[in-house]
């Protein structure tokens, strides 16, 4: 009796069973007509399972990307200068550097960033050109930088715009007022601390190499530039009389955390492994590129942001993948719990089929039938449901789209077909050793 | 007194008995991996935001001192801003002086306490720190400038010449690469310059941080107490967004943890309306028989509990050695909360299918209707 019943079903036996038995396909139908309450719970679970295992998978292998974005909140990582340049002197926000020494780049190159491999990943720059001067106020005078820049210039690339400036690159800089225009020539931002010392409000003006400049807002930034003058690139290219230089230009780019291969001189790669290190997002090998970018230039990651940001992904990707396989575990208890209770349930009905003669082939082909169409039926609606959960999920924390890759889809119900089946089984097998009598009778 | 005993007993043997026990255990793997689940998941959270905390302090300052212009800091501020500080951070003064190269070309020589400022600023590129009297630490875009041969070199400050030697070079992609770092002591014989600037990376929430700013901005009052807000802002960004990535998903583990209990042991409830029936047919109140059903699950809920404590705790010390490279040490606060919510929720899964059959008689129970 136990002996006979194989849990090996017979499999070319199985398959006809299937396609050509009018029988079993009736004996399917109605298993599912006559217990709904059970196949609905069977049903609410693997879905509810499945649902769970998406949704932490799509946060597990999104959240590196999420998190990055908001990494960028500490502004640019890339900075790029001229080759030639001589040093900076320059101590707590005020430069020493006289204003006809070193090198220069050309405003012209800026529109190229957007042209490079990783285009995608460069969220925003800004250039820079500090001119050293006085600043001249009626209440007081004192020696200070004009530092021209984009607040939020528009750029045409190829057939795109792209927004960009300080506002993207240094998000922290607040301004009490107005920002000032990027084409203005005669509006400038005071900083803070150089502002109470000229006693000056928003609205006023004041002189600076020669020019009256009306003062549109008073920025506070907790940097070195809350001792300097900041207005548009064009103002300062005129005070300098440079048209069309700067002297640096901040990048900020989405960028993967740097491991050992991303160290390595490109110099010293053979060429595929060369085309691996370019065609990866590091921060060495974005710089790399805008380095090839912009004539007489030099680019290199600014440690402090990048390094961090590095570190601080690794870590928490690392975190959620653990956190994502504890759901996967107890995802996968749940459903396999929640199957074998509904065949355990249903003893006696399995008594009954072999007391009345079902190949043991055939009870096991039944059930496996019955998990099949409940792991396709609960596995479409938990994939349904975890990508909902993960938009909700990546809504209300990073306000971005989580995505589910679709590729998962074919994934997760597999996973759920063999954990309803791995589920059933175990219960199949109880169910076999039992007497068909005994159970019949109500003793066991 | 012999009641309560028969109780108890009843209770117990009904939970272990030997026909429920494929049942029972499937229940208790259900409450056991929850509570593990919530265990591991709790014992976790103050380490790993202690972590994230510490990974994120490594971007170095968060507060700046620094003394108004033409003014050096107090010869004890260092020690002042350590007492405040009370050891939740790194404190790191600095003196700039601009002299002149061989070249006559000016350049920024900074005084620093080398110890601190490795400790501080772990995302600087040192080839080599400096020690010993005279060494010098070269930004690289300094080296090129002052001794591209690594030979040492001569600086001149207010026509005072001392010669250093260059031990290694730094790397940042920032204005630390146009300079020169000396130490502190070698800094004040050369140009008799004290500090200006103290940078501090204070380990605290933002709300202590701002308690922090005005008690230094109390105690120095000539000074000026900058937040760095592109370092704090993007801090408390990162943190609070990751801290609720992982409460959601937490919550989410959790619920499907809860929901699997529920639905196995209301099931298990249900399946034994026989038992119930009998009970009842042997004249045991309405009472009785529910809490002969609640003792159960007050057995079933402080079980699993327990052992799923025992397994989360172990998963927590594991997550803590393979992912945060440290000891998480078990929290017994964590066990109270547990044990109180398997129990309630045993106790919710028990209840709800017994007042299905409140109304039910145990004669039609029992002939099988």
């Amino acid at each position: 009796m136990g002996q006979s019943f194989s849990l090996r079903p017979n499999w070319p036996r199985l398959l006809t069973c299937l396609s050509s038995d009018p029988m079993f396909l009736r004996l399917l139908y109605q298993s599912f007509r006559r217990q709904q309450r059970r196949k609905l719970l069977a049903g609410v679970a693997v879905s509810l399972g499945v649902a769970v295992a998406t949704a932490m998978i799509a946060v597990a292998t999104d959240i590196g990307d999420k998190v990055g974005r908001e990494l960028r909140s500490f502004g640019a990582n890339i900075v790029v200068y001229p080759e030639e340049d001589t040093l900076d002197v320059e101590v707590g926000g005020i430069n020493l550097k006289p204003a006809t020494a070193g090198a220069y780049l050309n405003e012209a190159d800026l529109p190229k960033i957007k042209t490079i491999f990783w285009r995608h990943n460069i969220l925003g720059f800004a250039p820079l050109f500090a001119v050293p001067g006085e600043a001249v106020a009626p209440a007081g005078s004192s020696p200070a930088d004009l530092i021209g820049t984009y607040f939020s210039k528009t750029l045409t690339v190829g057939k795109e715009q792209f927004t960009t400036g300080v506002r993207k690159t240094h998000p922290w800089w607040r301004v009490k007022g107005e920002w000032p225009k990027d084409d203005s020539t005669s509006e400038v931002l005071v900083g803070r601390s150089l502002a109470s010392k000229l006693g000056i409000q928003p609205g006023e003006n004041l002189a600076f190499g020669g020019r009256q400049l009306h003062v549109a807002g008073i920025l506070s930034s907790g940097g070195p530039e809350e001792s300097s003058l900041v207005a548009s690139l064009k103002l300062a290219q005129q005070i300098a009389n440079q048209p069309g230089a700067l002297r640096k230009i901040y990048v900020s780019a989405l960028t993967k955390p740097e491991d050992d291969f991303a160290r390595r001189d490109p110099a010293t790669m053979s060429p595929p492994m060369r085309d691996r290190w370019y065609c990866s997002p590091y921060a060495n090998s974005i710089a790399y590129q805008l380095r090839e970018i912009i004539p007489h230039s030099r680019a290199e990651q600014i440690r402090q942001v990048a390094q961090t940001e590095g570190v601080v992904l690794g870590r928490v990707r690392g975190l959620m993948l653990l956190i994502a396989a504890a759901a996967l575990l107890v995802a996968l208890l749940a459903v396999s719990a929640a199957m074998a209770t509904a065949i355990m349930e249903r003893q006696s009905e399995i008594a009954l089929m072999r007391a009345v003669g079902a190949r043991s082939s055939a009870i096991v082909a039944l059930i496996l039938a019955e998990s099949a169409v409940l792991a396709a039926i609960g596995g479409v609606i938990g994939f349904v449901l975890g990508n909902v959960i993960a938009r909700q999920v990546g809504l209300s924390i990073f306000n971005a789209r989580m995505t589910v890759q679709p590729v998962l889809f074919p994934l997760v119900l597999l996973l759920a077909c063999v954990v309803v089946f791995l589920g059933s089984l175990a219960a199949i097998r109880r169910a076999a050793r039992s007497q068909p009598a005994l159970v019949l009778r109500g003793e066991n | 007194m012999k009641r309560a005993r028969m109780f108890l007993w009843m209770a117990a043997r009904s939970t272990l008995s030997h026909s429920r026990r494929g049942r029972v255990l499937t229940a208790l793997t259900a409450i056991v991996t929850a509570a593990a689940v919530a265990t591991a998941i709790l014992n976790l959270s103050r380490d790993v935001e202690a972590k994230l905390h510490g990974e994120l302090r490594s971007y170095g300052a968060n507060l700046v001192l620094a003394a108004s212009e033409g003014i050096s800091l107090p010869a004890d501020s260092l020690s002042q801003v350590e007492t405040l500080l009370d050891g939740h951070g790194v404190a790191v003064p600095f003196a700039y002086a601009v002299a002149r190269d061989g070249g006559d070309s000016p350049v920024v020589v900074a005084g620093t306490d080398f110890g601190r400022v490795r400790k501080m600023n772990s995302w600087w590129q040192v080839s080599d720190w400096p020690t010993g009297p005279n060494a010098a630490l070269l930004g690289v875009r300094a080296a090129q400038a002052v001794s591209a041969d690594s030979k040492p070199f001569e600086l001149t400050f207010k026509s005072r010449r001392m010669y250093f030697t260059p031990t290694g070079t730094l790397r940042t992609g920032g204005a630390e690469e146009s300079r020169v770092y000396i130490n502190l002591p070698d800094f004040f014989t050369w140009t008799g310059v004290q500090p200006t600037v103290i940078e501090i990376s204070a380990n605290l929430p933002l709300a202590e941080l701002s308690v922090l700013q005005r008690q230094l901005a109390d105690r120095f009052p000539g000074a000026q107490v900058r937040e760095m807000r592109q370092i704090t802002e993007a801090e408390a960004n990162v943190f609070g967004k990751t801290r609720a990535a992982l409460l959601a998903s937490v919550v989410l583990i959790v619920l499907v943890a809860g929901l699997c209990v529920l639905a196995n042991l209301t099931s298990s409830v249900l399946d034994r309306r026989k038992d119930f029936a009998i009970m009842k047919a042997l004249g045991a109140s309405q009472v009785m028989a529910n809490s002969i059903f609640a003792m159960e699950a007050l057995f079933l809920g402080a079980l699993g509990a327990s052992i799923g404590y025992l397994i989360g705790v172990g998963v927590a010390a594991w997550i803590g050695r393979a992912s945060l490279h440290q000891a998480v040490l078990p929290r017994l606060d964590v066990f109270p909360p547990i044990l109180l919510a398997s129990i309630l929720l045993t106790l919710v899964a028990a209840m709800f299918p017994l007042r299905l059959l409140r109304g039910i008689q145990p004669a039609a129970i029992l002939k099988g209707e």
